[in-house]
């Protein structure tokens, strides 16, 4: 069963009843889900989680929404790999990878969206809707389909054509928008607000952000229920960044792993950096900026959780990295190269800010580091087109084989 | 009447000047603000503004053409 109790403003502390709701009515501060930690505590132990299957409602108890009618598409428990390749190659020869391009739809928002539809199916809703620039949009089609229920996505006409086919193949509604971000943004919110639809990251959005607390969670479980060192996670919305942290210190307050010490850092594309800015230049409040990255899944130059980034930076001792197209490309290829992990734009900004944060001595040698991967590549294929080896052309002999095959480029004789 | 919870965002060359005052003066808008934070470099305030659903537009749209930026209150609703 959920033990959640009610929603609470994360500003003035205001109590709500678990409803659609998604700012507090005096402060406009953003409302969190608030537990019975008591009784999470009584009720769980490792054995127990460890007992069930391997998705994210094995941890049924820290989930706002009850598991048994839940709408399950197997979103969670994705591997944690020792990437020992990749660590060799930055110096952490404790580094791990957690890779999320093993969900359902490809990428770290079927966690968010599990719970968004069904808290959403719980409150009455028929109809799933969200603005997405990718993924979320797929993660919401894919849900709506195998609960029944009628998506709504409404995305940006400029999308990869990957990143399009992963939502048109599950037959949503398809809004394709003519305008630039911002317009795309207004009107998004406009509908958001006038529709008596579950919009998972507005009017539900209190529950969709728990979904990424079970990160936290497995992290923890697969190291062998201790937390880690030092985590590096992609940063859109700051949702993910905080709720990561936020997995890890419940798991502890239930007994099942010690205190965390985790220094959380957060990953950035120069494009598209408004909590990277505000924390080079030492400052709480970040401005939003106009996106210009070929990493649009964290193309949110207005983050929601931004202020909230910053304050986890602070009181982790973490750092915030901003990297450039170019070394978002040569991120993803060293992921593929090292370990045979093709991520979308997202992790080549995961890796690449590993890769700035390990060499400007931000991250100890020493640390148990997990860099999260959150997206798959074929869906951003285009980032990569034309920057990779071509392949070797040859006639049907053995001769032209050889041939080719002696003059491979970058290969001594 | 309409009511739009909005947050602007100030520049720091607009910082001393008195934009959500003359949005009060200039239109047949009501301003109510929740929550703001403001410093010498930049600053941001969330507010409600209640009118006629057009005049509340105009004068989003003059205070845009002022240099401020302004956002649902939510952050952006459009996400990866």
């Amino acid at each position: 069963m959920s033990y959640a109790q009610h929603l609470r403003c994360r500003e003035c502390s205001r109590d709500y009843p678990l409803a659609a709701l998604h700012v507090c009515e005096f402060c406009f501060g953003p409302l969190e889900v608030v537990y019975d930690d008591e009784a999470i505590r009584a009720a769980v132990s490792r054995e127990v989680i460890a007992s069930r299957p391997a998705n994210l409602w094995r941890y049924r108890e820290f989930l706002p929404c009850e598991a048994d009618s839940a709408i399950n598409i197997g979103a969670g428990f994705t591997p944690l790999i020792h990437a020992k390749n990749l660590g060799k190659a930055l110096g952490l020869p404790n580094l791990y990878v957690k890779n999320d391009t093993a969900n359902p739809t490809w990428s770290f928002k079927d966690r968010v969206v599990a719970i968004a539809s069904s808290r959403a199916r719980e409150l009455g809703y028929e109809k799933l809707a969200c603005a997405s620039t990718g993924n979320l949009a797929n993660s919401v089609s894919a849900h709506a389909a195998a609960a029944g229920m009628e998506a709504v996505v409404v995305i940006p006409d400029d999308l990869e054509a990957g990143k399009v086919l992963g939502s048109s193949i599950y037959s949503p509604t398809l809004v394709k928008v003519h305008g630039n971000y911002d317009a795309v943004n207004r009107l998004c919110a406009e509908l958001a607000g006038s529709r008596n639809w579950a919009f998972v990251n507005v009017n539900v959005r209190p529950y969709y952000a728990e979904g990424s607390k079970t990160l936290g969670y497995e992290v923890a479980e697969q190291l062998g229920w201790r937390a880690p060192d030092h985590c590096v996670v992609p940063i859109a919305s700051g949702s993910l960044f905080v709720k990561i942290r936020k997995g890890l210190n419940e798991f502890a307050k239930a007994g099942l792993i010690d205190e965390p010490k985790t220094r959380m850092s957060g990953a950035q594309a120069t494009g598209c950096s408004p909590v990277a800015t505000a924390w080079a230049e030492g400052s709480m409040n970040f401005r939003p900026q106009k996106p210009d990255t070929i990493a649009k899944s964290l193309a949110i130059g207005n983050p929601a959780d931004g202020y909230y980034s910053l304050v986890q930076l602070r009181d982790t001792n973490g750092a915030c990295a901003s990297v450039s197209d170019d070394e978002i490309v040569a991120g993803m290829k060293l992921l593929a190269e090292t370990e045979g992990i093709f991520a979308e734009t997202a992790g080549g900004v995961t890796v690449a800010s590993v890769k700035r944060l390990a060499a400007e001595g931000r991250i100890d040698p020493d640390e148990l580091v997990v860099a999260f991967i959150t997206g798959a590549g074929f869906k951003t294929a285009e980032a990569v087109a034309g920057r990779l080896g071509p392949a070797l052309e040859i006639d049907a002999t053995v001769e032209s084989f050889e041939a080719a095959y002696q003059d491979r480029e970058g290969v001594p004789a | 009447m309409a009511v739009r919870r909005l947050r602007f965002t100030f520049p720091t060359d607009l910082i001393k000047e008195p934009v959500i005052y003359l949005i009060g003066q200039r239109f047949e808008v009501i301003t109510n603000i929740r929550m703001a934070d403001v410093d010498e470099r930049t600053g941001w305030v969330v507010l409600e503004l209640e009118g006629e659903a057009e005049e509340i537009a105009r004068s989003v749209a003059w205070a845009e053409s002022r240099g401020v930026r302004v956002d649902p209150i939510t952050g952006d609703v459009i996400e990866g």
